[in-house]
């Protein structure tokens, strides 16, 4: 098989090529930088649909498998082992969404050192992808350390007053996590004998438990602090607000989500026991974290920080569906994920462009915007009901299965841990209608505020696609299921036969 | 096209002109109320011919088949969750009520949002109109009402409201159901706000949503905990379904001593709580008067506060499962509770209310408290009886006092008098200047204060008090009939202060009648509150029983799986209801009938202390504030943000690099300078500036901490490989 042409080598590999590219073009040359930049990541859209097409969704298992042998030294078998199923499927897709859509963020917004900023950009692409294909340990770390380079330098340069000491905090602190979980990653790899995800699994129920623990932990470490989960989320906040628009639409949308789909694809599955044992932990932690955050949400006078609170309480919901470890709570764990990206994506998105014209993201330099800026003030009430969860919207129909899957499952074990999730649906609307209230209702009094311009055709193109999504997962959520379902049904049955093999 | 279809159609084509209105004809006002109203027309249409063929189709046929097709639209685990609709005659009667209610107050939005005015000299979106000042053929200038600035806004928001509204009423399950409930609920706080610049109209915007959210997020634990038990949200698969009823009412759910079915009633009854505006969660329905008058008749008495009646209705069945030899399940206690103490509460309320909105703000709050009360009870019928006959005169009543305001508004123009148009005690004397209005006012307030024999509202309330008596409900009987004199005193203290005696005010003298589509829907919904009740006439009623079929009765309790009886008649609860109703009219009218000019209300006086407490109703704005919202708000940005998040986990983590930091400097002090002299000063340096950068002291030379992190990370991993996996 012609590997350069493999739809997953193709999404992976493609935006790589176009920083490559870019190398070659002159730095002055800004449109045409921004150009190329926006056709490359538009192309891997394209591809990833591609590989939409291709994907069999009725097939659990993992599809457009390619396991070629990569290092080989001393008995250590490390492969080039990517693949995609119905866990990764959607969250490539959101990744190749995502990435035009910032980069057309960042049309005016970024002026300086542009093809610095559109290189980095896309190396990142090509990293995140690699994190949700990678079916070796050794491969999937080498993407997921990846991503880090890129996106420093991203708050580092192109950040706000504050961005050195965010960039450093975010570095060192996932740093710090993925450390654990690299110790992990070569235990197994020396224990077991194989880096490779699939033989792991097949294998994950016969270590014993004691050591299942040990081993989730040091994963966890990692992902824990990437999602963030309470009280490991103290660099989100920062490295939100410091990151320019495109990097915080690309930090919430889909680097968060490397944290929850870690849990996923690897924690779960790879020591089911573990995971059994240690649900009601998680969801405890994961219930802490959507009350917290969005008490935090509330306090904040920075319309981007509230937003960056707000992923805090949001990422809580996904984790409370992921631990739940029932197909209801897995499968709207994975939407809330695709939600939370789009919803607080357009959020993120909505923020840049009012900071664009003003300057200032204090909420008391606005009120009243309604009337000035009547489109935006509208596609921001649609993105924070999504994000808020009203019925008809996307954020309803993963909150709502995430709550169905707690409140029966039998891993979490108390209904209790649902009971105090939904109140978080509460304190949602509490932050975002003051949000909304604060910037669009009431008088507009503000000199600066009455001569504010509308949105611009570029605005309203970064938008539609998220809106259109928005509606269609609200309204009519069935294929996007579909695509997971089998999956997910998969995954709950091999946690159920380890769960048996553990009893007797 | 078959019945199904038509019934999937219903809610559509309001949602359409939404939609139309907001993308494309928004700066065209005369298309979009056409449109709109034409929406609210056709689904007025569907839902006659529904009603129509349900009717036809006869009351057992209609209960044991109802109308119903669905869909797949979640998949959950290895079972679709369906969505879909049904028409049984629940839903036949609520359709009926619906689709009059809300075409009427359509058609009726576009005399009170003034079309046809020139518009305003100084209006501003976002603010109520001020008026507009014309100059007439002799050269004068008169000041005259200005068109609503976003008028085509408010047909296309009153638009999305009816769809959610009908989504509700045709939903065969609980999923559904709730979309539409929440869609209604994102309306209302959109329509409370209409006027947006207005601070006060923010702050009842946001009120609205929040307190009615804190009910829905119960009811949607409900939702997850029926889903939980049953794996389906169903409605008849989950009624009809005895063994499973049987099983969730005798199941206990380790909460509270509850049974499964209580616990979801409960949660369940909650959402209602927040919805029909009950006590505790009532605070918000009297603010939200901020609305247009349409809106406060949509949002207030036709639909919204009554969807959540309508729901406790629907889920009857496990509401009172488990209930034997009339014992009460813990939900129906709950109700009957909550909703007989509603009502005599809010009543109480509107006795000391001026404002001509507020007390039937209050009124509708009391009268929601009797309909659940009467579910509380077991009165199935009753409760959907007053449910229908109030939408009806509720609706009347608020759009008539939008009426009444729109004349006083007019005589304000007219005289350029500063006062405030809404408050009674500058009206009077106005069934001379409004004589519509003042007729069809007195219809609606005769049937809310259940005045006999000739209004709806007798035979409803009366049905409710006779179920009460005749089952043995004492407490429930002697409060539901104290709130009725109460009502019927509140209720002619409001007809006789507006319409009767002599104008109060030069305005008040100067009013004027409104425009017919203003006028048209008030007569329609007066004669549904005067003729409606004669549909459910109990059989036994001295002289008139009998005469007419007890229609309503025999068609809707053909819903429920196990089919109730009719009470039978006794004298005593006919006789107190009598008394309450007939008492307390010639009570209100015999105390404001002489209130001259500029007087403060006669009662006030003699009530003292407690009329201010009536006044300011019972302080509960304010004990919720020092209770709930300020320990909130400090919770919030005190001890979650400064004193967790900024002290404890930042510093927690700031203490940590000040850590590498003194490590550092040790290693560079004891270790570096003396034994690797030079060599190691790279490492020692560096680790050092790591530290200070994370003191949020900043430097910049960003890339070296990277490389030293780096070769940090390197250097443990093979110290610990070493280490463990040497053999």
């Amino acid at each position: 098989m012609n590997y350069l042409l493999h739809p997953l080598i193709l999404v992976t590999f493609f935006p790589l090529l176009g920083s490559l590219a870019l190398l070659f073009i002159k730095p002055e040359k800004k449109n045409t930088i921004r150009w190329v930049a926006l056709i490359t990541s538009l192309l891997t859209f394209i591809f990833s649909l591609l590989m939409l097409a291709q994907f069999n969704a009725n097939n659990p298992n993992i599809q457009m498998e390619i396991d070629n042998p990569w290092i080989n030294v001393a008995g250590w078998n490390i492969n080039f082992h990517i693949g995609v199923d119905g866990l990764s499927i959607l969250l490539i897709l959101l990744t190749t969404l995502l990435t035009p859509i910032s980069i057309l963020s960042t049309w005016t917004a970024i002026d300086k050192r542009v093809k610095d900023f559109m290189i980095f950009f896309l190396l990142l692409e090509t990293g995140m992808i690699g994190v949700f294909i990678a079916l070796d340990l050794f491969l999937f770390y080498v993407f997921w350390e990846f991503t880090l380079v890129p996106m420093y330098l991203l708050i580092g340069i192109w950040g706000g007053p504050r961005r050195i000491y965010a960039a450093i905090k975010f570095f060192l602190y996932t740093m710090a996590g993925s450390i654990l979980m690299l110790l992990a990653i070569l235990w197994l790899g020396i224990r077991q004998g194989t880096f490779s995800v699939p033989e792991l699994i097949a294998s994950g129920a016969n270590i014993p438990v004691y050591i299942q623990i040990w081993l989730f932990l040091a994963f966890a470490a990692a992902f824990a602090i990437k999602v963030p989960m309470w009280p490991l989320h103290s660099w989100l906040p920062d490295a939100h607000v410091q990151a320019p628009t495109a990097g915080s639409v690309i930090l919430a949308g889909v680097m968060l989500k490397m944290g929850t789909y870690g849990f996923l694809r690897f924690n779960i599955p790879m020591f089911p026991n573990a995971a059994i044992k240690l649900a009601p932990w998680m969801a405890l932690f994961a219930v802490i974290g959507i009350l917290y955050g969005a008490a935090v949400s509330y306090a904040q006078k920075d319309v981007k920080k509230l937003v960056a609170y707000s992923s805090v309480s949001h990422l809580g919901f996904v984790m409370l569906g992921l631990f739940a470890l029932n197909p209801q709570g897995i499968q709207g764990g994975i939407l809330q994920m695709v939600n939370h990206g789009l919803s607080t994506g357009a959020l993120f998105l909505l923020v840049g462009m009012i900071y664009e014209r003003r300057h200032t993201r204090d909420m008391d330099a606005f009120g009243g915007l309604w009337k000035a800026m009547p489109v935006y003030g509208a596609l921001t009430l649609i993105v924070t009901l999504s994000s808020m969860g009203l019925p008809g919207l996307n954020g309803f129909v993963g909150e709502f299965t995430i709550l169905l899957g707690s409140f029966g499952s039998k891993a979490i074990g108390s209904p209790w841990f649902a009971g105090f999730a939904a109140i978080g649906v509460i304190l949602a609307a509490v932050y975002l209608l003051f949000m909304f209230q604060k910037l669009f209702l009431g008088p507009l009094d503000k000199e600066e505020n009455k001569i504010l311009k509308d949105l611009n055709a570029r605005e309203i193109i970064t938008m539609v696609p998220l809106l259109i999504l928005i509606f269609w997962i609200g309204l009519y959520p069935k294929p996007f299921f579909a695509l997971m379902a089998p999956a997910v049904d998969k995954l709950v049955a091999a946690l159920q036969t380890a769960a048996t093999i553990a009893m007797h | 096209m078959g019945i199904k279809t038509l019934i999937w159609l219903l809610p559509l084509p309001p949602l359409l002109a939404f939609f139309i209105i907001v993308l494309f004809t928004n700066r065209k006002k005369a298309l979009s109320h056409t449109i709109s109203v034409g929406a609210a027309f056709l689904s007025w249409l569907g839902s006659m011919v529904v009603f129509f063929f349900a009717v036809q189709k006869g009351a057992h046929q209609l209960g044991e088949h109802p109308f119903a097709s669905s869909i797949n639209w979640l998949p959950l685990a290895d079972k679709w969750l369906k969505i879909g609709v049904m028409v049984d005659p629940l839903t036949a009667v609520g359709l009926f009520f619906v689709a009059w209610t809300v075409f009427m107050i359509f058609i009726y939005s576009i005399g009170y949002q003034n079309y046809g005015q020139p518009k305003g000299d100084h209006d501003q979106k976002g603010l109520p109109p001020h008026g507009a000042t014309v100059i007439d053929e002799q050269g004068h200038k008169h000041k005259v009402p200005s068109i609503e600035p976003m008028y085509s806004r408010f047909f296309a928001f009153i638009g999305l409201f009816a769809f959610g509204m009908y989504t509700l009423i045709i939903s065969d399950n609980m999923l559904t159901l709730f979309v539409g409930w929440e869609i209604m609920g994102l309306c209302s706080y959109l329509l409370i706000g209409f006027w947006y610049a207005k601070p006060s109209a923010r702050a009842a915007m946001i009120k609205a949503f929040i307190t009615t959210r804190v009910g829905d997020v119960f009811m949607l634990l409900g939702i997850g905990a029926l889903y939980a038990f049953t794996k389906t949200l169903n409605f008849r698969e989950i009624f009809f379904n005895e063994e499973l009823l049987h099983k969730m009412a005798t199941t206990p759910s380790g909460f509270f001593g509850l049974s499964v079915a209580g616990l979801i009633g409960i949660l369940l009854f909650i959402g209602t709580v927040g919805k029909s505006a009950q006590f505790p969660l009532h605070v918000w329905l009297p603010d939200a008067m901020e609305g247009p008058t349409p809106v406060s008749a949509m949002i207030h008495a036709a639909t919204m506060v009554s969807a959540g009646v309508y729901m406790v209705i629907r889920m009857f069945p496990l509401l009172s499962a488990g209930a034997q030899h009339g014992e009460l399940t813990s939900p129906m206690m709950a109700m009957a509770f909550i909703g007989a103490f509603t009502a005599l509460f809010a009543a109480s309320i509107a006795l000391a209310q001026n404002d001509i909105k507020r007390v039937l703000a209050f009124s509708t709050i009391s009268q929601l408290g009797y309909m659940i009360a009467a579910l509380g009870i077991g009165a199935y019928v009753a409760a959907i009886f007053h449910l229908l006959t109030h939408a009806f005169f509720k609706a009347l009543l608020f759009l008539g006092s939008g009426s009444v305001i729109h004349g006083m508004e007019h005589g304000i123009y007219h005289v350029d008098e500063d006062i405030d148009p809404q408050n009674m005690f500058n009206m009077g004397g106005l069934r001379k200047k409004m004589p519509i209005t003042f007729w069809t006012f007195l219809a609606g307030g005769l049937a809310l204060s259940g005045f006999p024999i000739i209004t709806a509202g007798f035979w409803s309330k009366d049905e409710i008090l006779a179920d009460a008596f005749s089952n043995g409900h004492w407490m429930v009987f002697g409060t539901l009939a104290f709130a009725a004199l109460l009502t019927a005193f509140y209720t002619m203290r409001q007809i006789t202060l507006t319409f009767l005696g002599k104008p109060k005010t030069r305005a008040a003298g100067h009013a004027q009648e409104t425009h017919w589509t203003m006028t048209l829907p008030l007569v329609v919904l007066a004669i549904f509150a005067i003729g409606f009740g004669w549909v459910g006439i109990p059989e036994q009623f001295p002289l008139i029983g009998g005469l007419i079929p007890n229609w309503l009765h025999d068609f809707v309790i053909t819903t429920l799986p196990h089919h109730l009886g009719e009470v039978g008649f006794n004298w005593a609860p006919l006789l107190t209801s009598l008394v309450v109703a007939l008492g307390g009219l010639f009570l209100g009218w015999y105390v404001y009938k002489d209130v001259p000019a500029g007087a403060e209300d006669p009662l006030k006086k003699p009530m003292g202390f407690v009329y201010k407490v009536l006044q300011n109703k019972y302080y509960f704005d304010e004990l919720y504030d020092i209770i709930f919202i300020k320990p909130a708000i400090w919770f919030s940005e005190t001890v979650s943000y400064l004193w967790m998040d900024r002290k404890i986990i930042d510093g927690i983590l700031h203490f940590i690099a000040r850590i590498a930091f003194q490590l550092g400097t040790i290693f560079r002090d004891w270790f570096d300078v003396p034994v690797v002299n030079g060599f190691g000063d790279f490492v020692g340096e560096s680790t050092k500036k790591i530290g200070k950068s994370l003191r949020v002291v900043q430097t910049g030379r960003v890339q070296q901490y990277m490389l030293i992190a780096l070769v940090i990370t390197v250097a443990t991993l093979f110290y610990y490989l070493f280490s463990v996996f040497t053999p």
